[in-house]
């Protein structure tokens, strides 16, 4: 058993996009404010700080996680996965990234990392999805620019586009 | 919206936890996926100077089914029940219910006995416990009992756990007879404004409602006309003393319960 008392920082190794990477919380750092004042990964965006918004949605051991419903001390020893995982190279967009450009499913952007999150989870779990389990997903997000339509194409053209990449690779081999 | 400081402790064995929950009662409160209690912290509503964290203690992340009954350990996630394999044979109910749980993204970290433990009077686990007729495991240092769910809910987010005991786990009766499930909420994963759950008994149906009292209600009824039926469930939505607030009055949520009440009675005695 480790007690790790308040008012005290402790030390959290955990990693971040598959980089090792360390810090220090207090017991009631929530793993929003540590990512962005700590870590100073700022992708993470706080929107209600209570588990409606979803825009801090990030992946902690391969799960959705809403980080501002995490303890920073909770991910000691954990796998992070945040929005500035998901690009393949500095400069350039992944498949669901682009599809959101395309489609014009973001406006101002503030929910934007969050529901990427989400659906790259999920599309890596559910390849061939339904627009049904696309909305459904979506409901543990809130944006009020788009009118979640443009999100829901961008969804289905990424994951077709994913598919079609798969079965290439299929081919190729 | 920030907690207020708090002792973190990182259980490793349960008689850490029991231990240090025997030591500081009320002061401590556990925390398992945290996505009722988080809330609770960063909105200020609780304030405990000790968390303690049991996520990491293996033996209380099963799943089993013995005698007629499913137990789930309080380390179970929701996401995990929702995908265990004998869930839709085992606990058709919770099959039907677990989907407006929350969100994917709740689900995933949140776990069934958490919900069990906050007792908020419109979510649909302590629904589902009440219309199975389930039992609470609750242990502390020196001694385990088991509660029937309608004793150990006690009004909105109260129960009857002393501050020393623990959750251990939660079993709901394998029930394989025919059961219904239906929700009205403003957004499918909120909090339900009216949630109902229909199980068939021999002599007729168990219907639970949430979401209207200040915790979940049940009432028995036997085969009836339907005419007779709609006074029943009338009377059943008077005594439930519903009340208005911003998402919905109290005469549209007992307008609810007669409709979904009777729909779901229909479909589960034909």
């Amino acid at each position: 058993m480790s007690r790790l008392p308040a008012g005290q920082r402790h030390a959290i190794q955990f990693s971040l996009n598959g980089k090792p990477s360390t810090g220090e919380a207090e017991p009631r750092m929530l793993l929003t404010d540590f990512l962005r004042h700590q870590i100073g990964a700022t992708g993470t965006h706080v929107g209600c700080e209570h588990g409606v918004c979803g825009a801090c949605t990030v992946e902690i051991d391969g799960k959705l996680s809403r980080a501002c419903l995490t303890l920073a001390v909770q991910v000691d020893g954990c796998a992070v996965r945040t929005i500035e995982g998901l690009a393949p190279a500095a400069g350039r967009l992944g498949i669901l990234q682009a599809a959101f450009k395309r489609n014009h499913a973001l406006q101002c952007g503030f929910c934007t990392a969050g529901i990427l999150m989400s659906l790259d989870n999920f599309l890596r779990e559910s390849p061939d999805p339904s627009e049904h389990e696309i909305r459904d997903l979506l409901t543990g997000h809130l944006c009020r620019c788009t009118g979640y339509t443009p999100i829901v194409r961008a969804a289905m053209e990424a994951a077709a586009e994913m598919a079609d990449d798969a079965s290439k690779e299929k081919s190729d081999a | 919206m920030k907690p207020a400081a708090f002792d973190y402790v990182r259980a490793e064995h349960l008689d850490e936890v029991l231990e240090v929950l025997g030591r500081e009662g009320g002061d401590a409160r556990i925390i398992a996926g945290g996505q009722s209690l988080m809330p609770m912290l960063n909105m200020r509503l609780a304030k405990p100077k000790t968390l303690i964290d049991i996520m990491r203690l293996g033996e209380l992340a099963r799943i089993e089914r013995k005698g007629g009954n499913v137990t789930i350990g309080a380390g179970v996630r929701q996401a995990t029940l929702l995908a265990w394999p004998e869930l839709g044979e085992a606990l058709p109910l919770a099959a039907m219910a677990l989907p407006w749980t929350g969100h994917a993204q709740t689900r995933s970290r949140g776990t069934i006995c958490g919900s069990i433990a906050h007792a908020d009077p419109s979510a649909e686990l302590p629904l589902v416990l009440c219309a199975l007729g389930g039992e609470v495991h609750l242990r502390n240092s020196k001694l385990r009992r088991c509660v029937p769910a309608q004793d150990f809910f006690a009004g909105m987010m109260a129960t009857t756990r002393a501050d020393d005991e623990l959750i251990e786990a939660v079993s709901f009766p394998a029930d394989q007879s025919r059961c219904a499930f239906r929700e009205v909420a403003r957004r499918h994963g909120d909090f339900a404004i009216v949630a109902c759950a229909v199980v068939a008994t021999r002599d007729g149906v168990r219907l639970a409602v949430g979401g209207v009292a200040d915790m979940p209600m049940v009432r028995e009824f036997p085969r009836l006309e339907s005419s007779a039926l709609g006074d029943a469930l009338n009377t059943f939505a008077y005594e439930l003393d519903a009340r208005d607030d911003v998402h919905a009055s109290a005469r549209y949520r007992r307008d609810l319960v007669r409709l979904i009440g009777a729909d779901l009675m229909r479909e589960v005695m034909p």
